[in-house]
């Protein structure tokens, strides 16, 4: 069959499986716009901004597991894309961005929308494409899909010159692709299985590290039965909540930075780290130095760069999470959880000592916003956040039940993931309410999504955590400069009800705890794009916190 | 942290964006590559071999080599200290010198005077890394117009 570089594009979507897309067109991307809209398999999605487009697919792979699609255009719009790209990159989100290009001849002329777009993204992906002949084109999306979900995955970008994509040629579209430099790992080594699995029976204070590669690797129900099986308690991160479960007794809590008191002084204290997952980030560890000391450290990764990378482990076992717990439960024998019944009871201790919590007063506090969606909603939605102290708190409240229930940005932090974000969420799982809990910075910097999420019917539920501020660097000003608060104060707003209403979505004012949950129900029971805006006490500081570049065990609690 | 110099042996596929993805890697993390030569590898249809000369601590050196494995088109990455390490360089020097002293001082490493133009002569050396850096102290006292030295090439013991 001979065919057009652009209807290879939209044929090799297909052949992946993909039922939507999410882009935005342009001059040099414009052929495969032109073969979108002769077709049905493929809806795509118009987002706002080409930011959101990138965000909207990585929601959609963060909570389905498969791949994110996005288009779009030269120059402008590839640029625009960039920090989602960055964004998937930093926490490994397999998505594939096409983006078009001037035609062959003009590249390298300085030519109008023209950048050199594998350049930038060279920096920001798991890897990229320049296509300069239709031939290679069913290759590479080949390529690019198996390279985005396979390995630690991660973005990868297709650049296509506009000539290439009108440029016809036949097309045969592989089964397999074959790239013979790219092998990623995939069973642990079983000896080292074996090592690590000596070490855990000679253990006092073992302690799992549960990280988001538990997530990627589909791995929660083996981390659970292994926690389980040995009554080894557990912490998570910001990438991993949900994957315990919130009343899973072993669960303590969440990790680092903003980890409470019982999982950073556990983390402190443990004899034996069982790393799955985790990639040691500079807001879980604090000071390296200080890092768990007690400990030996097994450390489970797919990535081998991940591995002693940051922290020297004992033992290293590189393989997919999923194959090395498949090997590793059953030689878990002659561990009985009474063993570590001391250790577990100490953790509780601590937890009681200083659980997660907050003073309750006049104002609404933001706590009881999450814990109140929580209430509402639990299991029945999915949670994405936008960047700050609602982020946090989120992380820190929300009764998660599942893995793939929480969707946030965690390596970049970027600001302005969590609306679009929650779309790609929507659309990926239409039967869950998606939630974006946001702040009132953040909102605005996707704000223009409200448009795409009424065209299309991706009602997601916006509860803004309004404190009037850039809050999370309000905090750092307050605790670190004196109070200084240096262009952080949003006193300055929109009226977030009107502002909604004018897009046609469904606007809250929230001043109680009645108000809201209220708005929650109306919302989901409407199935409307919705803005709930709560005004919540404007001081509130996240706690625990662990400066950055302290001890984790060295936590300001209140 | 101590720098101690290592050569890094890559072989990747020969494709265009090959390079600039390694020296992207270097540049990003802000490490020098104090030289770096490429030549595809004979009879073996696309493959290309990279001889990196960079200086760092051996945890940086392992961390290099593991982000130089994950990136696609590589499929090799040897790092070690007992390879064979050979380079050349070529001198340019004025006519006036003296022909036989520099013919000596070249054949003293591996070379000799390569070509005789009419202002001035080149002579070429092939040697180890150390021994190419003496022989280029020692032609000083000649006065040498231009030096080039083409970097490193190394192979396994
Ligand atoms: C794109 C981007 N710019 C700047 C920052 C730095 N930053 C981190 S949190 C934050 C404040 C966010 O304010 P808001 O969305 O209101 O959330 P809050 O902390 O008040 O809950 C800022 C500016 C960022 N993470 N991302
Ligand atoms: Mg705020």
């Amino acid at each position: 069959m001979e065919i057009s570089g652009s209807r290879m594009v939209v044929e090799a979507l297909k052949r992946e499986g993909i039922d939507t897309v999410f882009g935005y067109p342009g001059g040099a991307i414009m052929n495969v716009y032109d073969e979108l809209y002769k077709q049905d398999d493929i809806k795509h999605v118009l987002t706002r901004h080409e930011q959101a487009a990138i965000h909207a697919a990585e929601g959609f792979a963060k909570v389905t597991g498969e791949v994110g699609v996005a288009i779009v255009t030269s120059g402008p719009g590839f640029t625009n894309a960039v920090t989602g790209l960055a964004d998937a990159y930093m926490d490994s989100v397999p998505i594939v961005v096409i983006s078009g290009q001037v035609p062959m001849a003009l590249i390298g002329t300085d030519a109008f929308q023209e950048i050199d777009a594998v350049g930038i993204s060279r920096a920001c992906t798991k890897h990229n494409y320049l296509v300069t002949d239709a031939k290679d084109l069913p290759r590479v999306i080949k390529e690019a899909f198996y390279i985005a979900r396979s390995g630690r995955p991660g973005p990868v970008h297709v650049d296509i010159p506009k000539d290439v994509s009108a440029q016809i040629t036949e097309f045969v579209y592989p089964d397999k692709a074959e790239i013979p430099t790219y092998n990623p790992a995939f069973k642990g080594d079983l000896e080292k299985i074996k090592n690590a699995v000596e070490a855990i029976k000679s253990s006092k204070r073992p302690l799992l590290y549960v990280g988001g590669g538990v997530v990627q690797s589909n791995s929660g129900n083996l981390v659970r039965e292994f926690a389980e099986k040995t009554g080894i308690p557990a912490v998570e991160t910001l990438m991993a909540r949900g994957v315990m479960g919130s009343t899973n007794p072993l669960l303590i809590s969440m990790v680092g930075m903003h980890g409470s008191y019982a999982a950073n002084i556990a983390m402190s204290e443990a004899d034996l780290l069982i790393s799955f997952g985790p990639r040691f980030d500079d807001r879980v560890t604090g000071k390296l130095s200080e890092f768990a000391k007690e400990a030996k450290i097994i450390h489970v990764d797919i990535d081998p760069s991940s591995v002693d990378k940051l922290v020297a482990s004992h033992y290293p076992i590189i393989g997919d999470l999923h194959s090395v717990l498949t090997d590793m439960l059953p030689l878990i024998t002659e561990i009985e959880p009474e063993q570590f019944e001391d250790w577990r009871d100490a953790i509780e201790k601590n937890d009681k000592l200083h659980p997660l919590g907050y003073d309750k007063g006049e104002a609404i506090k933001p706590q009881e916003v999450i814990e109140k969606i929580g209430e509402v909603f639990g299991d029945r939605a999915n949670i994405s956040t936008d960047v700050g102290q609602h982020q946090m708190w989120a992380a820190q409240f929300y009764p998660f039940s599942r893995p793939r229930q929480f969707n946030t940005s965690g390596g970049l932090g970027t600001m302005g993931f969590g609306f679009p974000g929650a779309m790609g969420v929507k659309a990926g799982d239409r039967d869950r309410v998606a939630v974006n809990v946001t702040g009132d910075g953040s909102i605005l910097m996707n704000i223009q999504e409200l448009m795409t999420a009424v065209e299309y019917e991706l009602p997601v539920v916006n509860v803004i955590l309004n404190n009037n501020y850039l809050g999370m660097v309000r905090q750092w000003q307050t605790l670190f400069y004196d109070d200084r608060i240096s262009e952080t104060d949003l006193t300055v707003q929109p009226d977030f009800v009107k502002l909604v209403e004018s897009f046609g979505g469904v606007g809250y004012r929230v001043e109680t705890m009645e108000e809201l949950e209220k708005a929650l129900l109306d919302a989901e029971k409407r199935n409307v794009v919705a803005l709930i805006d709560v005004k919540v006490d404007r001081r509130e500081n996240v706690m625990p916190m662990v400066p950055a570049g302290g001890s984790l065990y060295n936590m300001m609690l209140r | 942290m101590r720098e101690d110099r290592h050569i890094i042996s890559v072989i990747v596929q020969n494709e265009s964006s090959v390079l600039a993805r390694i020296s992207g890697l270097f540049a990003g993390r802000g490490y020098n590559i104090e030289s770096l030569t490429v030549a595809p590898v004979p009879n073996d249809s696309g493959l290309s071999r990279l001889t990196i000369e960079t200086y760092g601590s051996c945890k940086t050196v392992t961390q290099i080599e593991k982000q130089l494995n994950k990136l696609i088109p590589v499929l090799k990455v040897v790092e070690k200290d007992d390879f064979v390490e050979k380079e050349m360089a070529l001198v340019k020097v004025p006519i006036e010198e003296s022909l036989s002293d520099v013919d000596a001082l070249a054949r003293a490493y591996n070379g000799k005077i390569v070509n005789v133009g009419d202002g001035s002569i080149i002579c070429m050396v092939a040697d180890e890394p150390t021994r190419v850096a003496y022989f280029i102290k020692a032609i000083q006292k000649y006065n040498p117009i231009e030096i080039i030295r083409s970097g490193v090439v190394a192979l396994e013991r």
